[in-house]
């Protein structure tokens, strides 16, 4: 449910870096609270955001929801299959639900992210 | 129950119902009119009966669910009964067959009535004046903070920013961005009201207004209200009053006298106008002295032995509706203060607050109550102790619909997790009441014992549970194409 070899924000968003750019999208977790995804709405490409900003929203039927870059960024690539199938991000959340790609600004952000292990343990507490 | 056809599916070729008589005039032929891109040959409309037509309109009403029908506790909506008195006025010939644009010494009761409710609207607020010409509270909302900006920008004065809590109305960060204003959270402190050190560390020379839902979507009043709203004028930002739940403080509170500067009424929640389905709605607003100038117009005065209208000043933020507003909902809102009185809103009021106590007391053994003190006119719980038993609130919403009850509004507040919030109003009898709280705990019982009884719900509407998530992601409201769509 919450891959070894990802990132994750406290705010239910997942980074993969394994080269560049990196990769970002909502996690098991979110898009299970979330319920059916109906709509995505992600940033143009050449947007620059800050660490903790918002880079687009997400609607399922329960509710609007807020999307928060986890790291600082150019976004160089956004996911255009969702637009038509939203509901990839409840399908497969880590692998073609993916959101945006990311040309990170610096590499020491990623300490700051929950580690798999970590994240786990928010979501326990979380359902608890 | 089966489903209702389609109108074009009831029609038979040649069947009709009124026959008008024949022109008196000469005919066009259309091909002397129109382009020939114009003219279609065929016209796919229904050929029905008058009694088809009756009939069909009429089943497909009995499936309506109102507050004319059974309970609708659906939060901050306020889906009081509208007594009927507010329709028999709304129809008196002098009101309801006038037109915008006549002379105004014909409808001098009309300007009279609008005259007399901003008047009683300001004795009920504590404002100076009141404008009645917003046609919803979210245009309200609008015309508020505008007006607001119009008068920092009268000083001088360049504000970019509102703060709004996340316990507000999801209206509220909307008009902040709708305003062009950055929309800065506040979060909701543990006991469900405003956070003062939070609130000192966001006001700034940026903000130009706090954006305050009081009682706010938790049903709690802000119990520090004086100090945030000292807080928020030492900064030299104003108040805004999201007073959609102003049902729970009728002849109690006057906001006007907490400090706040402007605050808009929804006459369809508060004075029992008609509301739901898109209808037209009314979003009064009240504003303190220093912002009169700054209402939209025109505005309807008194002049000579009689009412006009009146043209505002430059620093008004202009017309924000064709006419006068929604005058329909307007003439209902004045009747309804109007055969209330000064002591009947008063116990309106006390009884929206003692019937939302009453469920949150009777169910607060079955429900989890996230903020557990004395609520105004909601009360929120959370389905948490359900949805570990498997069910989500959702599921909880559609059984209520087996028993003829509306859902509550869920999953808003958004801080409170798997919300249901629920909004009985005054209209609710003790006995109502009663069969609503054992409708719950039966729900609660299922939830324990046989969750698949929730999750197939609803089992005795006219439709089972609809999909929502297609409906959504792929929406076709063509009618079929044998119809001609």
């Amino acid at each position: 449910m919450y891959p070894d070899d990802l990132r994750y924000t406290r705010e239910h968003e997942w980074v993969r870096a394994a080269g560049r750019p990196w990769i970002v999208g909502i996690t098991h977790y979110a898009q299970e609270e979330l319920g059916d995804v109906v709509y995505v709405e992600l940033p143009s490409v050449g947007a620059h955001f800050a660490a903790g900003d918002e880079f687009g929203v997400v609607e399922s039927v329960k509710a609007v929801s807020a999307l928060y870059l986890p790291v600082d960024g150019e976004i160089v690539e956004v996911n255009p299959q969702l637009e038509a199938q939203p509901e990839l991000i409840n399908d497969e959340p880590y692998g073609q639900g993916w959101m945006v790609k990311v040309a990170p600004s610096g590499e020491g952000e990623l300490d700051d992210l929950l580690d798999a292990a970590a994240y786990r343990r928010l979501v326990n507490e979380l359902r608890a | 129950m089966d489903s209702e056809p389609l109108v074009h599916e009831l029609s038979s070729p040649g069947r009709r119902g009124v026959r008008p008589p024949l022109p008196q005039f000469q005919a066009v032929d259309p091909a002397d009119a129109l382009p020939a891109s114009e003219i279609r040959a065929d016209l796919r409309l229904p050929e029905v009966s008058e009694i088809d037509v009756m009939r069909h309109f009429l089943r497909l009403s009995h499936r309506n669910h109102s507050v004319d029908t059974a309970m609708y506790p659906l939060g901050s909506c306020t889906m009081k009964y509208n007594p009927k008195v507010n329709e028999v006025t709304a129809r008196t010939p002098g009101l309801a067959d006038i037109h915008p644009y006549q002379a105004e010494d014909t409808v001098q009761g009309a300007l009279a009535l609008i005259f007399e409710l901003e008047a009683l609207l300001a004795e009920i607020t504590g404002f100076s004046a009141v404008s009645t010409q917003p046609s919803a509270g979210s245009q309200g909302e609008l015309v508020g903070l505008l007006a607001i900006l119009a008068w920092h920008e009268s000083r001088g004065q360049t504000r970019t920013q509102v703060l709004v809590p996340d316990s507000a109305h999801g209206t509220n960060p909307a008009t902040g961005s709708m305003s062009g204003l950055q929309v800065v959270n506040l979060p909701t402190a543990a006991d469900g009201g405003i956070d003062l050190r939070d609130l000192d560390e966001r006001l700034g020379p940026n903000a130009a207004a706090l954006m305050l839902t009081l009682p706010s979507t938790l049903g709690l009043f802000e119990r520090r209200i004086q100090q945030v709203v000292e807080r928020v004028h030492a900064s030299g930002a104003l108040v805004y009053c999201d007073g959609a739940n102003m049902n729970a403080m009728l002849g109690r509170v006057r906001p006007a006298d907490l400090g706040i500067d402007v605050m808009h009424l929804n006459l369809h929640k508060t004075f029992s106008t008609p509301h739901g389905g898109g209808g037209p709605g009314a979003g009064a607003l009240g504003v303190q002295p220093f912002l009169e100038a700054f209402l939209p117009g025109p505005r309807v005065v008194r002049r000579g032995g009689g009412y006009a209208l009146a043209d505002v000043s430059d620093d008004s933020i202009g017309r924000v509706h064709a006419h006068l507003g929604n005058f329909g909902n307007l003439v209902r809102a004045y009747t309804y203060i109007r055969s209330l009185g000064a002591a009947g809103l008063r116990a309106a009021a006390d009884g929206a607050v003692l019937n939302a106590n009453y469920l949150r007391a009777r169910l607060a053994d079955d429900y989890d109550l996230p903020y557990d003190r004395p609520c105004m006119h909601e009360v929120v719980f959370a389905g948490t102790r359900q949805r570990r038993q498997g069910v989500r609130t959702l599921d909880i919403a559609k059984r209520l619909i087996d028993f003829g009850i509306h859902p509550p509004t869920i999953y808003f507040p958004t801080i409170v997790d798997e919300a249901l919030m629920i909004e009985p109003t005054e209209t609710e009898s003790r006995e109502s009441l009663d069969r609503f709280v054992e409708v719950m705990r039966q729900i609660a019982r299922e939830a324990a014992t046989e969750p698949d009884t929730l999750k197939a719900a609803p089992v005795n509407a006219p439709v089972r549970r609809l999909d929502e998530a297609t409906a959504n992601r792929r929406p076709d409201v063509r009618l079929a194409s044998e119809f001609g769509g």
